[in-house]
């Protein structure tokens, strides 16, 4: 087989979770995104593996290390995702803007959905959403 | 250039593929398009079941390559636990079943431009890098279970090792992440209006299945 099959997969692979990250907006569908990265680089390492014939067999011990790791980070992922989602109600990666910066003096402000939750009149409502859901 | 060029002809040609390159090739636009589904698609639970799709379609590739094991690990935990972990993370953070329409956020069109000009680059390096570079699958299974098991518990021990301190670790701090008592005091001696709002009754729900998906995780 040539190795340009698999690696060109991996690229694509790659790629398509790349977008998905940059433009999913739910926090549990980036961390999908990042498990498609992962895949094309696992993918990346069996192909080279089995084309060197390593007799440590580095390629496929890194592929077990990489699985084990991501499923630790989407553990951990997940455990943050909830308790962001308990805290605000919301796991939109849009709206957790507490460490953006604050719009200048001269520019439009931001307008509401964007706004950080704080405990003004928006955020009690939607806490009052929760309540009632 | 031409070197390369007599070799590609006098070797291996593109245009006249061998069995399994032609399986690799159709499992390999199945598991792109499942891929693709999965981070355009506006249903939320629908996304993860494609991420089924394309991670089982990984196994598959895994198998053509001769790494059964690290086949059947993919299977095992990404199939088997992952997607279960995410689909479980989906309803507790009660997304929306059926089409939601802002599932995809305003930067669409930069994080396609990213995505096309990382795809482009890289292809075309790779292409250019490994277009007469040839596997060979006949010599022997390169990663059997036995294959695999010697030499991780001969050359790869002590990494093996750190990662199951570091499994602990992620075990560990999922648990405290999702502990009820200690959010509720942290949160009490900081902002006494949220603490408030944490023990409403309708906070209660995801927070009385959180334990048990803590529980799960391994």
């Amino acid at each position: 087989m040539h190795l340009a099959y698999p690696a060109v997969l991996a690229v694509l692979l790659f790629s398509t979770g790349l977008y998905g990250a940059l433009a999913r907006r739910n926090a549990i569908l980036v961390l999908m995104s990042v498990e498609l990265m992962l895949n094309a680089v696992n993918l990346n390492l069996v192909a080279f593996d089995v084309w060197l014939r390593d007799t440590l067999h580095a390629g496929q011990a890194l592929t077990l290390f990489t699985i084990a790791i991501a499923a630790a980070e989407i553990g951990i992922g997940l455990a943050i995702v909830l308790l962001v989602y308990r805290n605000r109600g919301t796991s939109d990666i849009d709206r957790l803007r507490d460490l953006a910066d604050p719009p200048s003096a001269g520019q439009h402000p931001m307008d509401d959905s964007m706004a950080p939750p704080t405990d003004n009149a928006a955020d009690q409502a939607r806490r009052a959403r929760r309540q009632t859901a | 250039m031409s070197h390369a060029v007599h070799l590609a002809a006098t070797g291996h040609a593109f245009l006249s593929p061998t069995g399994v390159e032609i399986a690799f090739l159709l499992v390999g636009v199945a598991t792109l398009g499942a891929a693709v589904v999965t981070v355009t698609t506006k249903q939320l639970v629908h996304a993860a079941l494609w991420l089924v799709v394309a991670l089982g379609g990984l196994a598959v590739e895994y198998l053509l390559l001769t790494a059964e094991f690290i086949a059947w690990v993919q299977v095992l935990i990404y199939v088997g636990s992952v997607v279960v972990l995410l689909l479980f993370g989906l309803m507790l953070t009660r997304a929306p079943i059926g089409r939601s329409p802002d599932a995809d956020s305003g930067n669409r069109p930069a994080a396609l431009a990213v995505a096309v000009a990382a795809a482009g680059a890289l292809v075309w390096v790779v292409v250019d890098a490994f277009r007469t570079t040839w596997i060979e699958l006949d010599k022997g299974v390169q990663g059997s279970t036995a294959v695999s098991g010697e030499s991780l518990f001969r050359h790869w021990v002590l990494p093996f090792e750190a990662l199951s301190v570091l499994l602990l670790a992620a075990l560990v701090g999922a648990i405290v992440l999702s502990r009820r008592h200690g959010h509720d005091s942290g949160r009490a001696a900081g902002h006494a209006t949220r603490g408030n709002g944490a023990q409403s009754p309708g906070a209660q729900g995801p927070d009385a299945q959180s334990p048990g998906h803590g529980k799960e995780k391994r």
